[in-house]
């Protein structure tokens, strides 16, 4: 079809199009905008963890204050929650995946490096790579006679016996590719704090870091350190089980530490799964907000193009039924309007694609996100391409069945 | 009356084309709805936590850490105080009043009913902390210094706590067990919460919502045991020796009511920070002294997902007044014939303009009264949302006022090209075609 006489008659009606065309540009950009951002809360609720999580239960028990029996309490319980049916580990970790505390550490692979190569999470207590299921690539995990109690850690950082701190310590994968890219992990070293050595025992396919904020940083930059923690030094018992075993192992097991002593004060239980799902919950409502003023803007548009293609309709009537006259099937009615609409939407679209990457810009420097890929502006113009033809096709449908008859009628 | 008359023509106008009425109402509407409710948000969130007050409120920064291990990649100074620094900040008494303020985790157990202990945010903080914040008391008052020196056992508690153990008596002398170890009340708040919680930033407190429950002198508070939420640390330290470790722990406030008082309290801080770089416990002489609104902003306290919704939002109204635009602009346009016999029979190019703009004006009317409508959705929605800023979203009358302004503004401005293009309307050829 021939579009040069569209563009003539478009030309008679500059200002409603100059603003239709805007408004396209408008949404497109931002619609493109948005998809992305959805995209990225996408891509954070659904981050691989690493861990067996339909496989665990936590208990968070209140103990506050220093006890002098707390290593031996620690054990005792431990013991008593290893004897319930159906538990395969137990562990009390120092942090939890999917919590916002967190241990961190910079890490450097030169002593003498001024900033840091990254930064990552510790994880401490007995156990935690078998408890969480973490998967070892390379290496080994670290063995019971490598433990060391924190409070011993703690009195030898104190009198500066670095020597005698352990030194094992897994890392994971991505933390590997991150410091020594192509290279093999298992025995190189790297340095913390005040230029400390630690070697690389063995390395851990991934294992999500808690925090927040600490996950924008690298989610998969987490290590696990030989050290052994007392009751009020965890976080709380992390249990594994089988996933259909999961709500009858919680019961028991706060019943058992209940028992044991029941001045204990349950702050948190649950399982890992909806550990996960608590975690995420702005994430998932900012994904439910972005859709839904998506799903605003396309329609507030759609309807803006239903409103502007009828007036244009019901103004062209006359002319319609002339050209209906002159012998134009109903079908080139048709697809005068639909390639009218295409035009002005692809206009929207080109300047659309250029306000799409200015937001894009202004979000990168002030909300610190990445670049969007390409695939974004493609994805845009199609949805926008479909909402207008969709928008337009009921009107068209109007014109094209305005008989020939009209053109000998006076307005 | 003209404007009688242009009320009718509107009216009629509008329901000639009900369709189109209702489409255009229903976007502004939208539109205005979208863009109030993340603006009450937004004005909540970014307000001023201590108005009256804020402008003599100062945050205190100095930079312990080693060159070669710096706090931030991006120079950024140290969010928080060592103990050491902070104690010398506050004992040096340079300005009006200073405090620092650290938050711990602490277990109370209710001594008067059979309640089962609970876990409660706790204010670890020296004695001027209520006379610099202007916390407003109930009953009694805070601590001295020399009780705090004295490690003295006494706690201040917050109205909602009072009214939870002790049904909202006076309990000013009564005892409070906290983390296993008896304290004495010595005095109660009134209902206080600053939003945001500017003091609590990095402390490990929340940013927004209720206000904390205990608060406890600094050094009695340690003396017991309690540790603070967060510590950050270049080297890896004893948590147990936090009075002399480099660990940074404790935010520090100065209160400086004028301008002399701020560029003498500047170089105060300058001279300690060189001090402490001759004493070689500091490797650089950086400091920082920002106002508490200066300090908030540059801290971004309020969340990204906020701002980033108000930006949305007002995108969205902007092309729903595009939208408006198109479509007062093509109704009107249509209605060349009808203008034209009007500017025949003696109507002037004001009047047409002024009949227009009424029409565009009832649009936005409608539109804002729906949009306020979608507004309080919009915020109910906010107040079902898991964050902790959630319960604050509540329309109040300046920004309900505020929703009618933009409103008409919005359709005003929208139906000027419209009315504009209207009044252009030349009578001779319109009266020819019709």
């Amino acid at each position: 079809m021939d579009i040069r006489p569209i563009l003539f008659a478009l030309r008679r009606h500059k200002l409603t199009c100059c603003l239709l065309v805007l408004q396209i540009a408008f949404t497109c950009a931002i619609v493109c905008n948005t998809i992305f951002l959805i995209g990225q809360r996408l891509e954070r609720i659904n981050l691989p963890s690493g861990i067996a999580e339909n496989e665990l239960v936590y208990i968070q028990l209140a103990n506050i204050g220093g006890r002098p029996d707390g290593k031996a309490r620690a054990a005792e319980d431990m013991a008593a929650l290893r004897q319930i049916p159906g538990v395969t580990a137990v562990a009390l970790p120092g942090e939890m995946p999917f919590d916002n505390g967190s241990n961190n550490m910079d890490i450097r692979i030169n002593p003498e490096q001024h900033l840091a190569t990254l930064s990552a999470s510790q994880y401490f207590g007995e156990g935690v790579v078998k408890t969480f299921g973490v998967q070892l690539v390379e290496g080994r995990d670290l063995r019971p006679e490598e433990y060391v109690d924190l409070s011993d850690v703690f009195v030898m950082l104190a009198n500066k016996q670095y020597d005698k701190l352990p030194n094992s310590t897994l890392i994971t994968r991505a933390m590997a590719e991150r410091m020594w890219p192509g290279k093999d992990p298992l025995g190189k070293q790297f340095y913390v704090g005040a230029g400390m050595p630690f070697t690389v025992v063995g390395v851990m396919a991934n294992l999500i870091r808690p925090g927040s904020n600490q996950m924008n940083a690298g989610a998969g930059y987490s290590t696990v350190w030989p050290v052994r923690l007392t009751l009020d030094q965890g976080v709380g018992y992390m249990i594994r089980c089988a996933p259909q075993d999961r709500d009858q192992v919680l019961k028991s097991a706060v019943e058992k530490l209940k028992t044991l002593d029941p001045n204990r004060i349950v702050l948190d239980k649950g399982t890992m799964e909806q550990h996960r799902r608590d975690f995420f919950r702005n994430d998932r409502a900012m994904v439910g907000i972005l859709l839904g003023v998506c799903i605003a803007l396309l329609v507030v548009t759609a309807l803006g193009i239903v409103g502007l293609a009828s007036f244009w309709v019901a103004q062209r009537n006359r002319s319609i039924g002339v050209r209906r006259a002159l012998g134009a099937t109903r079908g080139n009615i048709l697809h005068y309007f639909q390639t009218e609409n295409f035009l002005l939407t692809t206009m929207g679209i080109a300047l659309g694609m250029v306000l799409a990457y200015g937001i894009n810009l202004f979000l990168i420097v002030h909300y610190e996100l990445p670049r969007m890929p390409a695939m974004y502006f493609p994805v845009g113009a199609l949805i926008l391409w479909g909402i207008g033809q969709v928008a337009v096709l009921g009107p068209a449908l109007r014109a094209a069945a305005v008989p020939p008859v009209v053109a000998t009628r006076s307005v | 009356m003209m404007f009688g008359y242009y009320l009718d023509l509107a009216l009629r106008s509008l329901k000639r084309n009900k369709v189109l009425t209702v489409l255009m109402v229903l976007a502004l509407a939208l539109g205005i709805g979208a863009a109030m409710t993340t603006l009450t948000l937004l004005t909540l969130l970014s307000g001023d936590p201590l108005p009256g007050k804020s402008g003599q409120l100062y945050y205190v920064q100095v930079d312990p850490y080693p060159k070669d291990h710096p706090f931030s990649h991006s120079d950024k100074l140290p969010w928080l105080m060592t103990y050491i620094d902070a104690m010398n900040l506050v004992r040096a008494h340079r300005a009006q009043r200073q405090v620092a303020i650290s938050m711990s985790t602490m277990k109370l157990t209710p001594t008067t009913t059979q309640q089962r202990p609970f876990f409660s945010n706790g204010v670890m903080t020296t004695a001027e902390f209520f006379s610099m914040f202007e916390a407003p008391f109930q009953y009694g008052g805070g601590w001295s210094a020399a009780d705090e020196e004295g490690r003295a056992k006494v706690v201040v508690i917050a109205e909602s706590l009072n009214n939870q153990l002790f049904a909202g008596a006076d309990s000013v002398g009564r005892t409070l067990r906290i983390n296993d170890q008896d304290y004495r009340i010595i005095g109660v708040l009134k209902p206080w919460a600053p939003q945001p919680h500017f003091y609590s930033l990095y402390l490990g407190g929340r940013d927004y919502g209720d206000g904390d429950t205990v608060f406890v002198p600094l050094q009695s508070a340690r003396a017991a045991g309690m540790d603070p939420v967060n510590s950050f640390s270049y080297e890896a330290s004893d948590r147990t020796k936090l009075e002399t470790s480099t660990s940074i722990w404790l935010g520090v406030w100065a209160q400086l009511p004028d301008a002399a008082a701020v560029s003498s309290y500047r170089s105060f801080l300058t001279d300690y920070a060189k001090e402490q770089v001759a004493l070689g416990r500091f490797q650089q002489s950086r400091v920082g002294l920002s106002g508490l609104m200066q300090w908030l902003d540059d801290q971004r306290v309020v969340p990204d997902n906020v701002r980033m919704q108000n930006g949305l939002a007002f995108s969205f109204l902007l092309i729903c007044i595009v939208n408006t635009v198109g479509l007062l602009l093509a109704k009107c346009l249509r209605r060349s014939n009808e203008i034209g016999v009007r500017r025949a029979l003696g109507a002037s190019r004001p009047a047409i303009f002024a009949q227009f703009m009424v029409e565009a004006g009832l649009v936005g009317l409608a539109g804002g009264m729906l949009g306020l409508l979608f507004a309080e959705f919009g915020l109910w929605c906010i107040r079902r949302q898991p964050a902790e800023y959630a319960s604050l979203a509540h329309l109040d009358v300046s920004m309900f006022a505020s929703t009618f302004a933009m409103a008409l503004a919005a359709s005003l401005v929208a139906g000027i090209l419209p009315a504009w293009r209207a009044c252009a309307v030349t009578p001779a050829p319109q009266l020819k075609s019709a």
